[in-house]
């Protein structure tokens, strides 16, 4: 097992269990959680040759949350979805840089990142509330909630980012 | 035959895709059905050891919460006790209906939620401690939910909050019932549907549980009347309650067992046959 691996094994337990015990608890006035989880989602690696495994480990750690929370499939079609989407968002932003798929997300520029994550956010809380609540007369309530979440969670996102991310030289 | 496999080695990502997207929409849809062993959820033995844990952690920072309600419903059945001493027919229903046909179990909620739209509780009694699939869940103060799925040591309740539910209830001293949905929105409100026009309702009356469900006996409290509208027909009302029971806060909880639910589905499923 190389090093890689092993830290996103890691990522992906710790976060589980961050999301659960800790981040599902919070409810901010009373609806409001963030959804730190999707950190896994910004952090693997960028790597063309194996999107199929990127698109499993997302599914897997979507139906974890699921389990924990009771929510069907929700988590789980809206993480595949982010995957799904994610190197489109990531050409869109990043432009040409992408194709060198050497890039770390804690090295980017602040804004090309807070675009990055703002888009990829919305993207996964909006397929998130839409199948949870399933309805369109409460199409207010889905654009509340997802539009309140994201920004808890794009503020803990950039916060985590940079705490542990290494110290570029 | 050739193109067809070309075919999917090129789409092969867009095809995963595909079939883990379907895959959880079905688990969602799937999820909605109501009374269905559900293939995933939270009384397994990793989720409801992790949540047990975590539990007995926070639990501590509650004590003094919980000796309170303790002694507010100690407080509450030793009035009853003196009551029932003093007058014998003004006894309330509550102790009626809970005499011989119901057996109770405690338990503790380990898991709550009440922010989504389907809110389930997790609890640390399951089918090991005689816990099985509808049964109804009450504190002191009123209703929680009903036992939806169990494990064997820990089982998922359908709280009260969740559109899922429809729990039979009744208007406190009139025959008029229906049933008491949610509507998504505030965790104190629930909404009792079907209401004839005709019953004498104004707002702080009680609202009880109903006795057409063999899950809830007869006079368990729910809430009170917060508002009240007619529904589109104009026959009905639409009746908001607001619960007795703090959502957010339960923590002890009683389980209500029937035992005489074997006989009432056996002669309910004799009808149908």
């Amino acid at each position: 097992m190389n090093k890689t691996t092993f830290i996103n094994t890691v990522r992906f337990i710790l976060l589980i269990l961050l999301q659960v015990i800790i981040f599902n608890n919070i409810n901010f006035l009373g609806y409001i959680n963030p959804y730190i989880y999707i950190l896994f989602i910004i952090f693997f690696p960028f790597d063309k040759d194996n999107r199929i495994l990127f698109l499993f480990f997302s599914f897997l750690l979507g139906l974890s949350i699921d389990i924990f929370c009771d929510s069907g499939g929700v988590h789980a079609a809206a993480c595949v979805c982010t995957a799904y989407c994610r190197p489109l968002m990531m050409r869109s932003v990043f432009g040409l840089s992408y194709d060198y798929h050497t890039i770390k997300i804690e090295k980017t520029h602040f804004g090309q990142r807070v675009n990055y994550l703002i888009i990829l956010i919305l993207t996964h809380h909006f397929i998130l509330f839409s199948l949870e609540i399933f309805s369109f007369a409460h199409i207010l309530l889905i654009l509340k909630k997802t539009i309140f979440s994201a920004i808890f969670t794009l503020i803990l996102c950039l916060i985590f980012i940079s705490l542990f991310s290494r110290k570029s030289s | 035959m050739q193109q067809i496999v070309n075919f999917l080695i090129r789409n092969k990502t867009f095809i995963t895709f595909l079939l883990l997207f379907s895959f959880s929409l079905f688990l969602i849809v799937q999820s909605h059905s109501y009374q269905k062993t559900k293939l995933l959820n939270s009384a397994n033995w990793v989720s409801g050891g992790i949540y047990n844990s975590t539990n007995n952690i926070s639990d501590y920072f509650h004590l003094k919460d919980y000796n309170k309600q303790l002694v507010e419903e100690n407080l509450r059945l030793r009035k009853l006790l003196l009551k029932e001493g003093l007058n014998v027919n003004d006894s309330i229903s509550y102790t009626d209906s809970l005499s011989s046909n119901y057996r109770l179990h405690q338990a503790a909620v380990i898991k709550n939620s009440y922010n989504l739209q389907r809110n389930y509780l997790v609890i640390n009694k399951g089918s090991n401690d005689s816990i099985r699939q509808d049964m109804g869940v009450i504190t002191s103060n009123g209703i929680v939910g009903i036992v939806e799925n169990t494990s064997s040591n820990y089982a998922n309740v359908q709280s009260v909050l969740n559109s899922l539910s429809e729990i039979n209830a009744s208007i406190k001293n009139t025959n008029n019932f229906g049933s008491l949905k949610w509507n998504g929105k505030d965790f104190n409100t629930v909404q009792l549907v079907d209401i004839l026009r005709a019953a004498p309702i104004k707002k702080g009356d009680t609202i009880i549980t109903g006795g057409m469900s063999s899950i809830f006996p007869k006079g368990i409290l729910i809430g009170t009347i917060k508002d009240f509208s007619l529904d589109v027909s104009e026959n009905y009302y639409l009746i908001d309650v607001e619960l007795f029971n703090d959502m957010t806060t339960v923590d002890h909880v009683y389980v209500i067992e029937n035992l005489d639910r074997n006989e009432i589905m056996n002669l309910e499923n004799s009808i149908d046959e």
